[in-house]
């Protein structure tokens, strides 16, 4: 568990020091920092006041402890756009972000886990081949498109649901089967085969031959130990659904973190987007910590191994 | 994926074999699983048109006639000689298509190129030597999982502007981890077969082990890692042509196109369908083949999933 613990805290900080070295160089790309808000009639003495107020006299790997220490007190610097701190404008969109991947993770699950059980006992049937072409595209079709194509048909030639925006229930359905399908593919394959490898097993064949009900069978013997094959993956999962909601976010105009960063892009609004990046970052580091700590708990193969 | 056994397979449960209409359909189904014709057929076709997108092409693909705005497709029965239809500048989608493959194509092996021999020569370094280096080199593989690569695309493309070289890079650092985990498992079995000792004893330093011994048994595992990824590539950099800071336009490529659609969609629901169907079409063809290449290149690996 020690060692365990120890992985991930490594892990943690490389991908933090990446993310942040990558930010601070590409910042310091930008330019002079000083030509923003000052005008050309500078004096020099100014000049260099205002470099060492910033820092800027300072060598680069000094001002990058500078920029780690205001990053760590929740300083991110202000939006050109509108003039708020980036910190608070961050904040305030995490959590529609964290709904949608929610609501992606457990379609993904509601999906892909029956599915694959289902494939697994119908092993070799019209069931079997249904499941998993629907997992092939749902990793062959981009989730753009499905959402595009979702919009299309479903909201605008039959107006069943809403398009766009955050909003009730009805409003989370495309955009989770959007953001979800992948994922759900992806649960459908591990749960298949971690079924089927369990339902060869001798413990599966022993409670049959003493004649437990085939239901039995499944839920009870196979499927307890078969559910913990999509929890191996949930980690790489949710990293997909943080990045797919980027994308899914833009197509639903749903007013999350990665609607943000696109419109920072349109608007070149360096502080709000790096800002996006650091925060995803550590939602990411901090959701598959978490996954992690479930599954050590879940299964005590990881917690001694 | 799936293991070629599922298709003589039984009920797991009651040990019923699969009815008899199903059991045609198994027989074609052998015949497809061995031989990847699907997969044949669409990737040649595919890199027939990247190549000859040039002559064969209808219209040219930058510029179009704004009296064919969002003409209809020909295939069903619009008029003006757009086989797939026309966008909202009159550019034929059919034409656009082709060098969209083009696009598409370049991409994905120039960044399997890059990605591919950095990957092995990092997971072939990290599975030989071991101890440290091994740790060291896995802990950034684990930590690229949390660099959100869209995000670093989106920041680049606000900090030094979009382009086709940045966007080759860019999919190359999100792609050499799957290598590297790969070729390290592979090496690690690798290393302990009696010819290595042998060349030990026979007095070989160890760049001529690593390249004469080691390489060529791993070139099976770069060979399915390499088929797989391909179709992250295409969905990768479709995802974030979509998202405006791919492909550099007029340059055509399906993300984009699939992006330009959406705004017309009520109008031209062409614009869109097709590029999508494609990618979807292209990714389906190389999960195929990646499923096939790995079934007879490499049946250990049949047997893990």
């Amino acid at each position: 568990m020690l060692s365990f613990l120890r992985k991930r805290l490594i892990t943690s900080l490389i991908a933090v020091f990446i993310v942040t070295v990558v930010i601070f160089v590409l910042a310091r790309l930008q330019g002079d920092p000083r030509t923003l808000y000052t005008d050309e009639n500078l004096s020099k003495e100014t000049y260099d006041a205002l470099g060492a107020e910033l820092g800027l006299d300072k060598p680069l790997v000094y001002q990058y402890f500078i920029f780690i220490r205001k990053v760590a007190v929740g300083d991110l610097g202000k939006s050109i756009h509108q003039h708020l701190p980036v910190f608070d404008i961050v904040l305030a969109r995490l959590p529609a972000t964290a709904k949608l991947a929610a609501a992606g993770f457990l379609f993904s699950v509601a999906v892909g886990v029956p599915l694959g059980v289902l494939s697994a006992v119908k092993r070799g049937s019209g069931w079997d081949l249904a499941g998993r072409m629907f997992a092939v595209l749902g990793h062959a079709l981009p989730s753009f498109w499905i959402a595009i194509m979702m919009i299309f048909i479903i909201s605008v030639k039959l107006d069943l649901l809403p398009t766009s925006r955050d909003g009730g229930f009805d409003h989370f359905i495309l955009p989770s089967i959007a953001l979800g399908w992948a994922a759900a593919g992806g649960q459908m394959r591990l749960v298949r085969s971690a079924m089927l490898e369990v339902l060869d097993s001798q413990y599966v064949m022993l409670a049959r031959a003493k004649g437990v009900t085939k239901e039995s069978v499944i839920f009870k013997h196979a499927l307890r130990n078969a559910i913990l094959a999509p929890l191996t993956f949930a980690g790489l999962t949710l990293g997909g659904l943080i990045t797919g909601a980027i994308i899914t976010e833009t197509v639903f105009a749903w007013p999350g973190l990665g609607l943000l960063a696109i419109n920072a892009v349109t608007s070149s609004d360096y502080a709000v987007l790096q800002g996006v990046m650091i925060f995803i970052t550590f939602f990411y580091l901090f959701v598959s910590f978490a996954v992690d700590m479930i599954y050590a708990w879940a299964d005590p193969r990881i917690r001694y191994g | 994926m799936d293991d070629s056994q599922n298709l003589e397979s039984v009920d797991v449960l009651t040990g019923a074999p699969p009815s008899r209409k199903f059991r045609v359909h198994l027989r074609y189904l052998r015949f497809l699983r061995t031989y990847p014709i699907f997969s044949v057929v669409i990737l040649s076709t595919l890199v027939f048109a990247a190549v000859t997108a040039s002559w064969i092409a209808p219209f040219p693909e930058r510029y179009g006639q704004l009296r064919d705005r969002h003409a209809e497709p020909a295939i069903f029965g619009g008029e003006g000689g757009h086989l797939l239809g026309a966008d909202s500048v009159g550019r034929d989608i059919y034409s656009r298509l082709l060098f969209g493959a083009r696009v598409s194509l370049i991409i994905a092996v120039g960044t399997i190129l890059i990605a591919g021999s950095f990957g092995t020569t990092l997971g072939l370094i990290s599975g030989w030597y071991g101890g440290w280096i091994d740790e060291a080199i896995m802990r950034l593989v684990d930590a690229m999982n949390a660099i959100p690569v869209i995000l670093v695309a989106l920041v680049l493309a606000v900090a030094v502007g979009q382009s086709f070289w940045l966007l080759l890079g860019i999919l190359s650092v999100g792609l050499w981890p799957g290598f590297a985990r790969q070729v390290r498992a592979e090496t690690l079995s690798l290393k302990e077969r009696d010819y290595v000792d042998m060349a030990k004893v026979g007095g070989a330093s160890t760049g001529r082990i690593l390249y004469r011994h080691i390489l060529p048994g791993l070139f099976s595992t770069v060979v399915v890692v390499s088929t797989n990824l391909v179709g992250t590539v295409i969905l990768a950099e479709a995802g974030l042509s979509f998202l405006g800071v791919g492909v550099p336009p007029p340059t055509p490529s399906w993300g984009g196109m699939i992006a330009d659609g959406r705004l017309y969609l009520t109008d031209a629901w062409w614009v869109s369908a097709f590029p999508g169907i494609a990618i979807g079409l292209t990714v389906t063809s190389l999960v195929f083949l990646g499923d096939w290449l790995r079934d007879h290149l490499d049946p250990r690996l049949r047997q893990l999933e």
